[in-house]
């Protein structure tokens, strides 16, 4: 059995029980509280903790990007078993768009020299659901969304794909990117011995100069999207109530077909 | 200034007096009770127990003995282990009283008086939620007062031999070991006793209104025959049993304000959803009162309860200061819950809200670990230097 090394990228997020608030300025979200680990984020941290527990030998090292140094969320993930961590926290990428994230990302993750990028499929504050494909990208690694299931063996990567239909099966060389949809697994809770340990496991941190990244091509300068307006969301309508007069099956049938869902 | 929607111990940030593990402890069992127990408890307390196999799930997560150190322990500070209860507490008194009597009753009487062989032997498997444990001081006519206890332990040759009935034992039926108090010549002593000893029965106490998501049960020893390595060898008096409540009882301090702030919580979503007379209850000045009232006392004990938690991580706590946490912090929390019950009206009665189980649950936890009476005379001696008891 081979030394398994898995890089789990891991956001740390406001705490989405509390109310969220944009910055009216740059229509971004705030980031000035606790930040917690990103809850899609722990389904690829306990994926990446069983596949290294599978290979017989190996390890999870974390990537995040945040502001100010933020680890809460990180050590969360390192209670849970990872063995270390890389956070890049720089006042420059303030304003950082999803590619611009990106590129931080697979600077810091190429100094892991992973043989799997485990990502989740979107953040639960963003949304964007386009930064894992991106990483793959300037990783040059072959990627591989929507993961329910995964194999490692044989410098490859077998996995079971969420599709619409059911799954496809695919297979990829390593090193590879994968994202991991939410629910797959369930994911541990820190025990308290690793909650503790967790303050003893190193956490690199870098900043953009430490990446060797070029200036102006990440953060607000290197941005290339911009949040132009914001509008809040339209608030749901009443539903319609249907009184079975003997005919509602068929009043049902004939709204889901208005709506082409049948 | 806010929208609404504060979280009562938010007010004050008193998240900011606990370091980062204390931080993330709470923050686990919280969320740990909010999907294992939360969702089961309104059919346990119904049904009238607590499942055995909970122990596992406890012990995996580090609760039990959390704060002892080594054999398998997590060995947490105070502090986080008060904070444990205070969010085991916050889904039921009786999850939290497992815990309590697992770790700071039963484990901790052999931690404290059990020699080397007996520690090494039971803490793991307890640790581990493998192996069960009570703890048998009260019986059915000695309970505020221990020293008048009936069962006896008697030498006979190397072995020892117990006599006697203890009574309202948390998790006596449920448990693969007893540590039970006798009376013996040389003083009272404890004796950790294997449940499957012959003459050892434990028959539960049902028809309980309180705390029925714990198993309460009445022990029978009747020449129960043990041998000479069974008893603990660390203390012959009084002071045995007394030092592990008032490990228990540092738990309870905390713990009681988590029943109360789920009562809160319930009572201020209720309000806020519930009209009367076209408006919601929450925007009443009456209610606003005692949602007021409540989240100032309920902050007051978390701030009473944090203080003498550091004094005891400097190992400077005095067991009359645990005296006046429990008073207060059990009578503010019994409190807080009758308010809130008159807050949610009839609904307020049912187990599809916490709060009724929580007031009843906590007329227990007024009674066990030294009644209110108890504790408010052991502050009236500090002060005055008098002795009320007898
Ligand atoms: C759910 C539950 C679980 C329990 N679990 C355990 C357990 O695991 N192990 C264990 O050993 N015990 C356990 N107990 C027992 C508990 O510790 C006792 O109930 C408690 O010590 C009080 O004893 P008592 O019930 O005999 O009341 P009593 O001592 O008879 O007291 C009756 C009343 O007299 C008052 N009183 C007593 N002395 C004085 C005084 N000097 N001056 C004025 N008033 C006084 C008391 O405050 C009380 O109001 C449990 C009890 C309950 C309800």
């Amino acid at each position: 059995m081979r030394f398994m090394n898995v890089v789990v990228c891991v956001k740390q997020i406001p705490d989405p029980a509390a109310p969220a608030r944009l910055d009216p300025s740059t229509w971004t979200l705030e980031r000035e509280g606790k930040l917690i680990l990103d809850e899609s984020d722990s389904y690829g941290v306990e994926m990446g903790l069983q596949l290294a527990d599978q290979a017989g030998g190996g390890e999870v090292t974390l990537v995040s990007m945040a502001p100010r140094n933020e680890t809460s969320g990180l050590r969360t993930a390192l209670a849970m078993g990872a063995a270390r961590a890389i956070l890049v926290s720089d006042p420059v990428l303030g304003g950082s768009d999803a590619l611009g994230t990106a590129k931080v990302l697979a600077a810091a993750i190429r100094r892991a020299e992973p043989d799997l990028v485990v990502a989740a499929t979107e953040s639960t504050d963003g949304y964007t659901g386009t930064l894992p494909v991106q990483l793959a990208e300037l990783l040059g690694f072959p990627s591989v969304t929507f993961v329910k299931k995964v194999t490692v063996g044989d410098g490859k990567v077998h996995v079971e794909r969420q599709t619409e239909a059911g799954f496809d099966e695919v297979e990829t060389p390593l090193p590879a990117v994968i994202t991991v949809t939410a629910g797959v697994v369930e994911p541990r809770y820190p025990s308290f011995k690793g909650i503790m340990a967790a303050k003893g496991k190193p956490v690199d941190q870098l900043t953009v100069a430490d990446l060797g990244l070029p200036e102006g091509s990440v953060g607000a300068a290197g941005a290339r999207q911009e949040v132009v307006s914001v509008e809040p969301a339209e608030s749901r309508k009443a539903g319609e109530i249907i009184v079975d007069e003997g005919d509602a099956h068929t009043r049902i049938v004939a709204y889901l077909e208005q709506l082409k869902v049948i | 200034m806010t929208t609404g929607g504060e979280d009562p111990l938010s007010l004050l940030a008193v998240e900011h007096l606990l370091s980062p593990e204390e931080h993330e402890i709470a923050r686990t069992v919280r969320r740990f009770v909010d999907t294992e127990v939360k969702p089961n408890l309104g059919g346990w307390w119904e049904e009238g127990h607590l499942p055995k196999e909970m122990a596992k799930s406890f012990g995996a997560l580090g609760l039990l003995g959390m704060h002892l150190k080594g054999y398998g322990c997590a060995g947490t500070n105070a502090v986080s282990y008060g904070l444990a209860c205070m969010e085991l507490e916050a889904g039921d008194s009786g999850v939290r009283s497992f815990v309590s009597v697992q770790g700071s009753l039963a484990m901790f009487a052999i931690y404290r008086w059990g020699s080397e062989e007996q520690k090494s032997r039971w803490l793991p498997p307890m640790a581990a939620g493998e192996t069960v444990g009570c703890f048998g001081l009260t019986e059915p006519d000695f309970g505020s007062d221990p020293s008048g206890m009936r069962t006896r332990a008697r030498r006979d040759g190397s072995d020892w031999v117990l006599d006697g009935t203890k009574m309202w034992i948390t998790n006596g039926s449920i448990a693969d070991v007893a540590i039970v108090w006798a009376r013996t010549d040389e003083g009272i002593r404890g004796f950790v006793v294997p449940t499957d000893t012959p003459g050892f029965s434990a028959p539960e106490i049902t028809r309980k209104l309180s705390m029925r998501a714990s198993v309460t049960s009445e022990l029978v020893l009747d020449g129960v025959r043990l041998p000479a390595d069974a008893v603990l060898p660390g203390v012959s008096s009084l002071r045995g049993p007394l030092a592990c409540l008032d490990e228990a009882r540092f738990g309870i301090l905390f713990g009681a304000l988590g029943a109360a702030r789920d009562c809160l919580d319930a009572a201020i979503a209720y309000s806020s959803d519930r009209q009367v007379f076209g408006r919601p209850v929450a925007g009443y000045q009456l209610t606003q009162e005692k949602l007021a009232d409540m989240a100032l006392e309920l902050q007051k004990g978390f701030l009473l309860a944090l203080h003498l938690g550091r004094l005891k991580d400097e190992g400077k706590l005095q067991p009359r200061q645990v005296s006046l946490g429990k008073l207060n912090n059990v009578r503010e929390a019994l409190a807080i819950a009758r308010t809130c019950r008159t807050i949610l009206g009839a609904n307020g009665i049912t187990l599809e809200y916490p709060v009724m189980r929580h007031a009843s649950n906590l007329e227990s936890v007024l009674t066990y670990e030294g009644t209110s009476e108890v504790h408010t005379l052991v502050v009236g001696q500090a002060l005055t230097g008098l002795n009320a008891f007898t």
